[in-house]
């Protein structure tokens, strides 16, 4: 390695000193604490977004007996999703694609509109990653101590740092897996079972594998992660432009760089005085100075760092800054600036797609009834012709009541004149002319529907038809298209 | 043998010590995770061999320490099957075939159930959906020739028709052609008599005779038949062996007897009660 290398050099200038073509062995990065406004802000959302994480699952929420009592829970034993008063069902999953897609627009749009914000702040590798800093710098000290413990031979003081370290680690990933598993399973009495030994197996194994991937990848891996396995910093760079609003170290206000003494005049020169603070306290271990790199996960803390020094050497603050790529560029060549244009046909293709697929999701999720109606014709036979000629088809009816009532249901034919409906099932009220179906609360009702029609007024092959279903007040409450089948004249 | 191992100056690493012609050859052996990966599987296979069935000989192969076979294994599955299934199957097998229907959780277990055994014992005749084929009747119609309502359907399943069997369900129609009892010219009125029921074609004073002196007795005057005799109804729209002239006149010829086993003989109560809901449920069931 290069003699003229420095512990405070950034890890991307020393990977390039290195000189090794194709693998290099990860180079430790050492982040350095730091005070200011970002990193309030990081904090701030990392008790927000972990304190949601831990505690949701314990968030309880009555449905009355029969029903689960959790607020959130993804039940995939009994195939329900239930979100306070919401009930999702197996084939609602399209509302789970729907925020998906929701997520991944949004994503973009923050994107084009600040750059990687989400990285920086909000993505569970980067708040994970922070709080096991957290720990790693209570229990190792800061930067400098944590450098000198990692050279030192091991040593009593150090083995029981190390170790102290690794079992808080692992005490937050065992946390953390628990807590995923609480989303699925009702989470005091799972919580009891686990700790009893008797909760089952699937159970300790998602425990067991979201406590390894945890600790790997918030202790050990880190900024890896970031830049080796995550595919969103390869293509996020399609997402920004010269008006995205991104961390930014001035480079016509900073240079030319060098070391400052007290008093010495500040002209000729530029305002960056070297101290390499940015670098010691970047979490991916870069130099911010070397403008935007693939490493950058836009956590602002350098700018906390350089406001610091800047405040120190009784300059004016944000030498780096959030700004776009567009006003330093005026900047530099003394145009003065150039005002931000959130407003540019990229955001608002993004906000577009924001809204359309988010009305889309509204709309769906309001028309979606606690009723629904699913028709099957039977197609062995086709249709069947009855001793006096008379034309019979037959289907499999599903009615599905989502509701936390029993519900009792007319079933009628719209679309075939004179045809007349035969029931196979036990939960069937009155004759032929009035039959109800009765549907019990929160599952589906399959019944068995024999259509018949007279022989003369039998269709000639295919002919659409409406299955409804009406409620006792004859309010319609379902629907399903289907079709009749007549012997081909 | 390799003889002049040298150190390569641009790679720094060791050749193998081959040349040919002036051409020498780097030495890079596998990686270490791979070579101990493979000594791994070469143990693997050892163990697996003492441990499992492997080896082949003339007459058989070796069993294994463990005695594992995947016939036992299976064997081990379908226990268990039939114990999950045995709370349903006692609880059918005590329960009257009519209190078998009022009751939901019961009848469904019957549909699936006697569903499963149809597609094993009764597709290869009367096809996926019970619609039959000339000669294996439709069981989704309304007709029956032994009779629809649930106990006969169970009676007809249990003992079969026209087979061996001390109770199966017997009737023969004679042969009127092949045997000389009627001369063709008398058939072919007869067959005009038995269209003519249905509305298709006039009967002849000759037709009406052969049909009061011959059919009557087990078909009754208008054709409807008798379940009682297993004699089809001949007066509706469902024609088992087809229903045009050319088929009624080969039937009455050659006269039709076809055969169904006696299920009771193969299936256990409980999967014949089963059959008997299913088959019941299909549309025709009375």
């Amino acid at each position: 390695m290069d003699a003229r290398l420095r512990d405070e050099d950034a890890v991307s200038l020393r990977a390039r000193k290195a000189e090794l073509p194709l693998y290099l062995t990860r180079i430790k990065v050492y982040p350095r604490a730091i005070k200011g406004l970002w990193r309030r802000v990081k904090w701030a959302v990392l008790v927000l977004l972990l304190g949601l994480y831990y505690v949701v699952p314990w968030l309880r929420w009555d449905r009355g007996p029969d029903a689960p009592n959790q607020a959130i829970l993804i039940d995939l034993d009994g195939r329900r999703g239930w979100f306070f008063d919401v009930v999702i069902w197996p084939q609602e999953i399209y509302f789970v694609t729907g925020f998906l897609i929701l997520g991944a627009f949004g994503l973009f749009f923050a994107t084009a509109l600040f750059g990687r914000v989400w990285c920086g702040f909000a993505c569970p590798q980067t708040v994970w990653t922070d709080l096991f800093m957290l720990v790693e710098r209570l229990i190792e000290g800061d930067r400098n101590d944590r450098m000198r413990l990692d050279r030192q031979p091991m040593s009593i003081n150090k083995a029981i740092r190390k170790s102290l370290k690794h079992a808080a680690w692992l005490a937050i990933a065992a946390a953390t897996g628990g807590a995923w598993v609480f989303y699925y399973v009702d989470a005091p009495s799972t919580l009891v079972k686990i700790f009893r030994g008797d909760a089952s197996l699937e159970i300790y194994v998602f425990i067991g594998l979201l406590t390894a991937t945890t600790y790997t990848l918030a202790g050990w891996a880190r900024e890896q992660v970031c830049t080796y396995m995550c595919p969103w910093p390869r293509f996020q760079a399609a997402m920004l432009d010269e008006q995205s609003v991104i961390v930014t170290y001035q480079k016509w206000r900073g240079e030319l760089r060098g070391k400052h003494k007290a008093g010495a005049s500040w002209h000729g020169r530029g305002d960056c005085i070297d101290c390499n603070l940015c670098v010691a306290v970047c979490p991916t271990g870069i130099d911010i100075r070397d403008g935007q790199q693939i490493e950058c996960i836009g956590c602002g803390l350098c700018i906390d760092a350089c406001n610091q020094t800047m405040g120190k050497v009784d300059r004016p603050p944000n030498l780096i800054l959030w700004d776009t790529l567009a006003n330093q560029q005026a900047k530099e060549s003394g145009a003065g600036g150039a005002a931000w244009q959130p407003v540019r046909p990229r955001t608002l293709l993004y906000a577009a797609l924001l809204l359309v697929v988010g009305a889309v999701m509204l709309g769906a999720f309001w028309l979606r009834t606690d009723t629904e109606l699913a028709v099957q014709r039977d197609r062995s036979p086709n249709f069947v012709r009855l001793s006096n000629g008379d034309v019979r088809n037959s289907y499999a009816v599903k009615i599905l009541n989502k509701s936390r009532d029993e519900q009792h249901l007319q079933l009628a034919v719209d679309g075939l004149p004179g045809a007349t409906l035969g029931f196979v099932g036990t939960d069937i009220q009155g004759g032929a002319a009035g039959t109800r179906l009765t549907v019990h609360p929160d599952s589906v009702g399959t019944f068995r529907i024999f259509l018949t029609v007279p022989a003369g007024t039998a269709p000639s092959g295919s002919k659409p038809i409406e299955f409804t279903a009406a409620d006792v007040t004859g309010r319609k409450r379902a629907a399903h298209d289907a079709v009749f089948v007549g012997p081909a004249r | 043998m390799p003889t002049k191992i040298e150190k390569d100056t641009v790679s720094g690493q060791d050749t193998t010590g081959h040349e040919w012609d002036g051409v020498k050859e780097l030495n890079t052996p596998l990686p270490t995770w791979w070579v101990y990966t493979f000594y791994a599987t070469i143990v693997f296979a050892v163990v697996y061999c003492a441990l499992y069935p492997s080896w082949p000989w003339l007459t058989g192969h070796t069993q294994g320490l463990l005695g594992y076979s995947s016939r036992a294994e299976l064997s081990v599955e379908l226990q268990a099957q039939t114990r999950a299934r045995a709370k349903f199957v006692d609880k059918i097998r005590a329960t009257s075939l009519a209190n078998i229907r009022k009751d939901p959780e019961l009848f469904n277990f019957a549909l699936a159930g006697g569903r499963s055994a149809f597609q094993t014992n009764c597709l290869q005749c009367h096809g996926a959906g019970g619609a039959g084929s000339t000669g294996f009747p439709n069981l989704v119609d309304d007709d029956w020739i032994w009779g629809g309502n649930i106990e006969q359907i169970y009676a007809t399943i249990e003992y079969g028709i026209r087979n061996t069997d001390d109770k199966s369900r017997q009737s023969l129609m004679p042969r009127f052609g092949v045997d000389g009892l009627l001369t063709g010219t008398q058939v072919a009125a007869v067959t005009d008599y038995v269209l003519s029921l249905s509305g298709r074609a006039k009967a002849t004073p000759e037709g009406a005779k052969v049909w009061q002196e011959q059919c009557v007795a087990c078909h009754k005057a208008d054709g409807t038949g008798n379940q009682e005799l297993g004699a089809p109804n001949l007066a509706d729209s469902i024609w088992l062996y087809g229903g045009d002239r050319d088929s009624i006149y080969r039937t009455i010829f050659y006269a039709r007897n076809g055969s169904m086993p006696a299920w009771g003989t193969r299936l256990d109560d409980a999967t014949m009660k089963m059959l008997a809901i299913y088959v019941h449920s299909l549309g025709g069931g009375r």
